[in-house]
C-alpha cells in the first residue's frame, strides 16, 4: 500500500504543479493578487507531497519491499541500513525524484525568505519553478516511476552496485543535486524579471544570495565526488574529464561567472544582459547535466540504464526550457537598458573579462563533451575526447583569468588607473616571481608547468595580502589598530579573499600533483619491498575475511620512511556477494604535505600479489582550495548587508502600499 | 579616447580573443580526438600504426597471460582479433570472455600496446565501443551469409 500512496501523492503533486505555473503567473500579468497568492501555498504543498512520496520510498527500501521494481533492482537484503538509504538515489528514477525533492525545497525556501519581494515578482518566480517542477513530474509519472510493482515479487534485491557502496554515496549526490537545483532560482528570477520587465539593482540584490548558495552547495558536490573518484576508484586520479564529470562542471563555470556578474550588476547596474543570460545558461547546462547523465547516452559509473524514451523526454523538455528561455530573453532583453558605463580598465572589464574566460572554458568543456556524443548520433563513427584535450584547452583559458584574479579586486570601480595599479602591484609581481623560482628550486626536477602554477598560485595569495592590508593598515587620521579595523571588514569581502585564497591553494595541489606525483606498478612476493623516493612498503601478506555483504582479501604493508617504521596500511579487494564483482578499496596514508596510496591488483601467485603504489604530494590541498572557496561563498552569505537590505525593502514596500 | 574608438578597440580585443580561443581549441581537438576501431577494421589495415586509438571487444577466453605486471590477451570481435600488451594493474572488471576497450598504438608487427585498458563498470553493462565492434561484427557475419544467399539464389 505505501508504494501506492507515494504514487498518490507524485499525482496530486502534479495538479498542484500545474496551478502553480497557470494561476499565479496570470495573476502578475492582470494584476489579481488573489491569484498570485496562490504561489506559497501550492509550493510549500508540492514539498511536503514530494516529500511524504520521498519517504514512501524509503519506506519501501528500509522494508526490503522487492516488489516494487526500482527496490529490487537497487538494494538487497544484506545491504548495510546506510546504504540502503543511500540507493533511494542509487538509480535513476530514485535520483530524479530527489531532483525533484530539492527543486520543491528551493521553491519552498524563496516562499519563505522572500517576504520582502514585490507579490508579482514571487508569483512569477515560483510560476516558473512550478513549471519545471512540473515537467519533471510528468517525467516521473510518465518513464520513471520509482514506484512501479515487479510482479511477481523478487525474494531478493539486485543490490546497489559495489561502487556506490560508500559514504561518498551517502552525500555527494544530495549535495551536488542541491547545487544543481539551487540554480533554478537564479533561472527563476531571472525569467521573472525578464517578465515582469523590471531588471534593476534590487533584482541582482535578490538574487545574489540564491546563486551564492547554490554555488557552495555544487562547489562541495564536486569537490566530494571527486575525492570519493580518488580513493575508490583504484587509480587515484581526482578528475578524469568524463563526460559525467563534466556535465557537473559546466554549470559550476556558469555560476561562478554568473556570481561575479552579479556583483557588477548589484553594484553597478551594469552587465544586466548577460547576468540574464549567464542565469539562463547555468540552469539549462544544469538540466543538461542531467540530461546527459541520466539518458544514457553517457556511459560511465552515473549512467544507469538507457531507456530512449527517457532522453526523448528530457530533450523535448529541455528544448523548451532552454528555448522558451532564450527566445523570452530576445524578446524582452531590448528593453532592459544598459547600465552604467565604465572604461578599458575598471573593475567591472576586469570582471566582464572574467566572465567570458569562464564562459569560454565551459563552452571549451561542452564541445569535448558533446562532440562524440553528435558525431555518434549521426553516425560518423566513434570517437573519445580524453584528458589531453581538456588539459591542453583548459590551462591557457583559465591562466588569464587567474592573473586577472589578482588585479580585479584591487581595481577601481567605473575608471582605474593603469599606472597607479602598476605601481601598486609591482613588488607583489617582483614577490610572486621571485617565490615561485626559490620554491621551484627546492623541488626535485625543475618543470616548467610547475613553476607556472606555483607563479599563479603565489600571485594570487600575494595580491590577496596586499588588498587586505589596504584595506586595514593604519592611517594617519585614524586610531583604529589593524586588528580592529579587520573585525570591522564586511563578511563578503572577507568570503572574497577566502574563495581566492582557495583557488591559489588548489592550483599547488594540482600542479604538484600534475609535476611530481609517483606512480609504481609491481608485482610482489610477501616480504618484498618498493620504494619511492625515501619510504619504503613492505608486503607483508595478505588476509582473506568477511565483512557486512561481502568478502575481502586484505592486504598488510608496512611503511617506511627513511628506515623508520610509520604505520600498516590495509589496501582491500572485495568481492560483493549479491553482485560478484570484485572491487578495490585503495589504503590511503593522507598528510599535509602528500599522500601514500597502495592498492591491491591481481593475486599472480600463493604469495604473490600484483601492488600499485602512488606517492602523490599535496593532493589533499586540491579538495582544501575546493572547500576553502565554498566557505568564501559562506562567509558572503552571512553578511549584514543581506539582512539590513530586507528589512529596508520591507518598509520601502510598506511606504509604498501606505501611499 | 574618442567613445567611438573606444568601442572599437573593444570589439576588437573581443575578436582577438575569441579567434585566439577558436583557433586553440580547434588545434587541440584536432591533435587530441581519439579514434575508434574494430578488430576487423585492423585486420583490414584501415587503422593507423603508430598514432593513438582505441580499440574494443571481448577478451578471449584462455589468451590472458601475465608476466610480473607486463600482461597480454586477445581482443575479438568474433570475426578477427588482435594481441595486445599492457604493462600495469587490470581495472577489477576485466575478465576473459567480458567486453573490454583499450586505448593505445598498433606496431609494424600488428601488436597493440595499450597505455589505457577500460572495462566495464558492472555486471550488466558491456562498454558501448565493444559492444559497437560486436554488432558490426555481426552485421559482416549477416552480411556475408546475405551474399552467400543471395548469389546461390541467383544461380
Amino acid at each position: 500500500m505505501i508504494p501506492e500512496f507515494g504514487n498518490f501523492a507524485l499525482m496530486l503533486c502534479l495538479l498542484l504543479a500545474f496551478m502553480q505555473v497557470v494561476i499565479p503567473i496570470a495573476g502578475a500579468q492582470v494584476g489579481k493578487v488573489s491569484w498570485m497568492q496562490i504561489a506559497r501555498p501550492t509550493a510549500r504543498v508540492q514539498f511536503a507531497l514530494i516529500l511524504f512520496a520521498f519517504g514512501c520510498l524509503i519506506y519501501a527500501f528500509l522494508s526490503n519491499d522487492f516488489s516494487v521494481r526500482y527496490v529490487a533492482m537497487t538494494s538487497s537484503r544484506l545491504l548495510p541500513i546506510q546504504y540502503k538509504v543511500a540507493a533511494v538515489w542509487g538509480g535513476h528514477e530514485g535520483s530524479i525524484l530527489l531532483w525533484l525533492l530539492m527543486l520543491t525545497f528551493w521553491m519552498t525556501a524563496v516562499s519563505i525568505f522572500s517576504k520582502h519581494l514585490p507579490e508579482a515578482t514571487l508569483a512569477r518566480i515560483l510560476g516558473v519553478m512550478g513549471f519545471i517542477s512540473l515537467g519533471f513530474l510528468l517525467f516521473i509519472l510518465l518513464t520513471s516511476n520509482p514506484f512501479d510493482r515487479l510482479i511477481p515479487a523478487a525474494d531478493d534485491g539486485q543490490d546497489l552496485n559495489p561502487l556506490l557502496q560508500d559514504p561518498g554515496m551517502v552525500f555527494h549526490p544530495p549535495m551536488l543535486y542541491m547545487g544543481y537545483v539551487g540554480f533554478s532560482v537564479a533561472f527563476a528570477f531571472a525569467i521573472a524579471a525578464l517578465l515582469g520587465g523590471d531588471l534593476d539593482a534590487a533584482w541582482a540584490r535578490w538574487s545574489r544570495p540564491w546563486t551564492t548558495i547554490a554555488w557552495v552547495f555544487l562547489t562541495v558536490g564536486i569537490c566530494l565526488g571527486s575525492a570519493w573518484a580518488y580513493y575508490t576508484l583504484g587509480w587515484g586520479g581526482w578528475w578524469f574529464w568524463d563526460p559525467v564529470e563534466n556535465a557537473s562542471f559546466m554549470p559550476w563555470l556558469m555560476g561562478t561567472a554568473l556570481m561575479h556578474s552579479l556583483a557588477v550588476t548589484e553594484k553597478r547596474g551594469g552587465f544586466k544582459f548577460w547576468t540574464v543570460l549567464l542565469a539562463i545558461f547555468a540552469f539549462s547546462l544544469s538540466l543538461l547535466g542531467t540530461f546527459l547523465v541520466r539518458s544514457g547516452v553517457l556511459t560511465s559509473v552515473h549512467a544507469f540504464a538507457s531507456d530512449p524514451k527517457r532522453g526523448v523526454f528530457i530533450l523535448i523538455f529541455l528544448v523548451v526550457v532552454i528555448g522558451g528561455s532564450l527566445a523570452l530573453f530576445a524578446w524582452r532583453a531590448p528593453k532592459v537598458g544598459l547600465g552604467g558605463r565604465f572604461s578599458m580598465i575598471s573593475r567591472e572589464s576586469m570582471l566582464l573579462s572574467n566572465n567570458v574566460l569562464f564562459a569560454a572554458a565551459a563552452g571549451s568543456v561542452l564541445l569535448g563533451t558533446l562532440y562524440p556524443l553528435f558525431l555518434d548520433s549521426l553516425g560518423l563513427g566513434k570517437i573519445s575526447v580524453g584528458p589531453p584535450y581538456f588539459d591542453t584547452v583548459f590551462v591557457p583559458v583559465m591562466a588569464p583569468a587567474l592573473f586577472l584574479m589578482g588585479i580585479g579586486p584591487l581595481a577601481r570601480w567605473k575608471e582605474a588607473s593603469l599606472p597607479e595599479l602598476a605601481i601598486r602591484l609591482r613588488w607583489a609581481a617582483a614577490v610572486s616571481v621571485v617565490t615561485a623560482l626559490v620554491l621551484t628550486w627546492f623541488t626535485e626536477h625543475f618543470s616548467l608547468v610547475v613553476a607556472f602554477g606555483l607563479l599563479l598560485a603565489v600571485w594570487i595569495i600575494v595580491t590577496a595580502g596586499l588588498n587586505l592590508w589596504s584595506r586595514i593598515r593604519p592611517l594617519p587620521d585614524s586610531h583604529f589598530h589593524p586588528l580592529q579595523r579587520l573585525r570591522g571588514l564586511p563578511s563578503s569581502y572577507l568570503g572574497m579573499l577566502v574563495a581566492h585564497l582557495g583557488v591559489a591553494v588548489f592550483i599547488i595541489g594540482i600542479t604538484m600533483v600534475k609535476g611530481y606525483e609517483v606512480e609504481k606498478d609491481v608485482q610482489m612476493d610477501f616480504g618484498d619491498s618498493v620504494e619511492i623516493g625515501p619510504y619504503a612498503f613492505k608486503l607483508k601478506g595478505v588476509s582473506a575475511g568477511n565483512g557486512p555483504n561481502y568478502q575481502f582479501q586484505r592486504g598488510d604493508v608496512d611503511v617506511m620512511r627513511n628506515g623508520q617504521f610509520i604505520r600498516t596500511m590495509t589496501p582491500e579487494k572485495r568481492v560483493y556477494l549479491v553482485q560478484r564483482n570484485p572491487m578495490t578499496n585503495a589504503a590511503i596514508d593522507t598528510g599535509f604535505l602528500r599522500d601514500l596510496y597502495v592498492s591491491l591488483g591481481e593475486q599472480v601467485g600463493d604469495a604473490t600479489w600484483t601492488v600499485r603504489v602512488y606517492y602523490k604530494p599535496f593532493v589533499d590541498w586540491i579538495w582544501g582550495g575546493c572547500l576553502m572557496m565554498a566557505l568564501g561563498g559562506i562567509l558572503a552569505l552571512a553578511d549584514k548587508r543581506y539582512r539590513i537590505s530586507k528589512r529596508n525593502d520591507r518598509s520601502l514596500l510598506q511606504a509604498e502600499e501606505l501611499a | 579616447m574618442k567613445p567611438r574608438s573606444k568601442r572599437f578597440a573593444w570589439i576588437l580585443l573581443g575578436l582577438v580573443g575569441v579567434s585566439a580561443a577558436t583557433a586553440l581549441v580547434l588545434n587541440a581537438f584536432q591533435s587530441n580526438l581519439v579514434f575508434f576501431f574494430t578488430p576487423t577494421q585492423i585486420a583490414n589495415k584501415e587503422a593507423p600504426i603508430g598514432h593513438a586509438f582505441r580499440v574494443g571487444g571481448l577478451v578471449e577466453q584462455g589468451s590472458l597471460h601475465r608476466h610480473g605486471t607486463e600482461v597480454s590477451f586477445v581482443v575479438s570481435d568474433t570475426v578477427k582479433s588482435i594481441p595486445v600488451t599492457y604493462v600495469g594493474i587490470l581495472p577489477d572488471l576485466f575478465k576473459e570472455g567480458k567486453g573490454v576497450v583499450a586505448e593505445g598504438q598498433l606496431d609494424g608487427q600488428g601488436l597493440f600496446h595499450a597505455k589505457q585498458v577500460l572495462a566495464k563498470h558492472d555486471e550488466n553493462y558491456m562498454p558501448p565501443e565493444a559492444a559497437e565492434a560486436l554488432k558490426q561484427a555481426g552485421a559482416a557475419n549477416a552480411k556475408i551469409s546475405k551474399s552467400i544467399v543471395t548469389e546461390s539464389g541467383s544461380k
